[in-house]
């Protein structure tokens, strides 16, 4: 009985220690409006805000017409529409702050939180995922996060392509 | 007074038609009306249409780098990998039918792909060449 118990514990701390960080990415707590599915999640998904700081999101959304090569620029309403939406979902500096940065880090897959979860060997990632036409890019959440566009991350919605 | 009435309503028709283009048709002939008021024998013509879809400029891309040389088929976007849907309208009859949406992609794409705007002339192209792909 003790020894059920004490087991019992362990696998409720393991599950805790394997959920808490990285609840902040996974969890939807925010509902994505319009103006952002429709302006930003044409070129790539909507990326959940909260992956990245309040400051990021105020630096990304000031260079728009610089924006990862290409010209993003939005009327300047729907900007601040958008911006306002990211600033209040966005998550707390420390979390997704990238290591060692000293400006605000502009991507995701720049953070200690998104490296943390897409480490080598964890839920079957490799290089060859990553290098696989499916994937091509990490920028690409919706080849194995497959309502990514929804803003769903939830494990269950995870299907890894497999690499050829 | 009677028999005028159908040619009233035919010329209001034809002009709403004009102000709010919403088939992939009408925005054709709105760039090719366009154009002609600098080269009054311009004609849109499907396959400059799809030559200049083709056509590399800016970062080695073109047009076809994202929406694929088969605008029927999905696209894929050159960094993102993000899937697009199909750009010709008989095989998404979402596209070419809002103004806004089809002003702010020809600007996004034109910028990314000739690094400028396109000209009415080669939008009408492109259009006449979407429009020419069926299934």
């Amino acid at each position: 009985m003790k020894l059920r118990r004490l087991g019992l514990t362990a696998v409720t701390m393991l599950l805790a220690l394997h959920l808490g960080p990285s609840l902040a990415g996974e969890q939807k707590n925010y509902s994505l409006t319009a103006s952002y599915k429709e302006e930003c999640g044409s070129c790539h998904v909507p990326y959940p805000p909260q992956l990245l700081p309040a400051d990021s999101w105020r630096s990304l959304m000031g260079g728009l017409d610089k924006h990862f090569g290409s010209n993003a620029t939005l009327e300047a309403s729907v900007a601040k529409e958008i911006t306002q939406f990211l600033v209040v979902n966005a998550g707390r500096s420390g979390q997704s702050q990238a290591v060692g940065a000293k400006a605000p880090t502009l991507r995701i897959t720049e953070t200690a939180w998104f490296k943390r979860e897409h480490r080598d060997g964890h839920d079957g990632l490799s290089a060859s995922v990553w290098q696989s036409a499916a994937v091509k890019t990490p920028a690409n959440c919706a080849a194995c996060h497959r309502e990514a566009g929804e803003g769903n991350y939830s494990e269950r919605g995870i299907r890894i392509p497999r690499s050829k | 007074m009677k028999f005028h009435f159908p040619l009233f309503v035919g010329l209001v028709t034809l002009a709403a038609g004009a102000a709010y283009a919403e088939t992939p048709l009408d925005f054709l002939n709105t760039y090719q009306a366009e154009a002609r008021r600098a080269d009054p024998g311009f004609a849109a013509s499907a396959p400059r249409g799809q030559q200049f879809f083709r056509r590399t400029g800016n970062q080695d891309w073109s047009c076809s780098t994202c929406h694929t040389e088969n605008p029927l088929a999905m696209g894929k976007h050159a960094t993102t990998g993000k899937i697009i849907d199909p750009l010709a309208p008989a095989a998404n009859d979402k596209r070419f039918t809002r103004q806004d949406k089809v002003e702010k992609w020809f600007k996004r794409n034109c910028n990314d792909v000739v690094g400028r705007q396109c000209t009415p002339a080669e939008k009408s192209d492109v259009i006449a060449y979407l429009i020419s792909a069926k299934r």
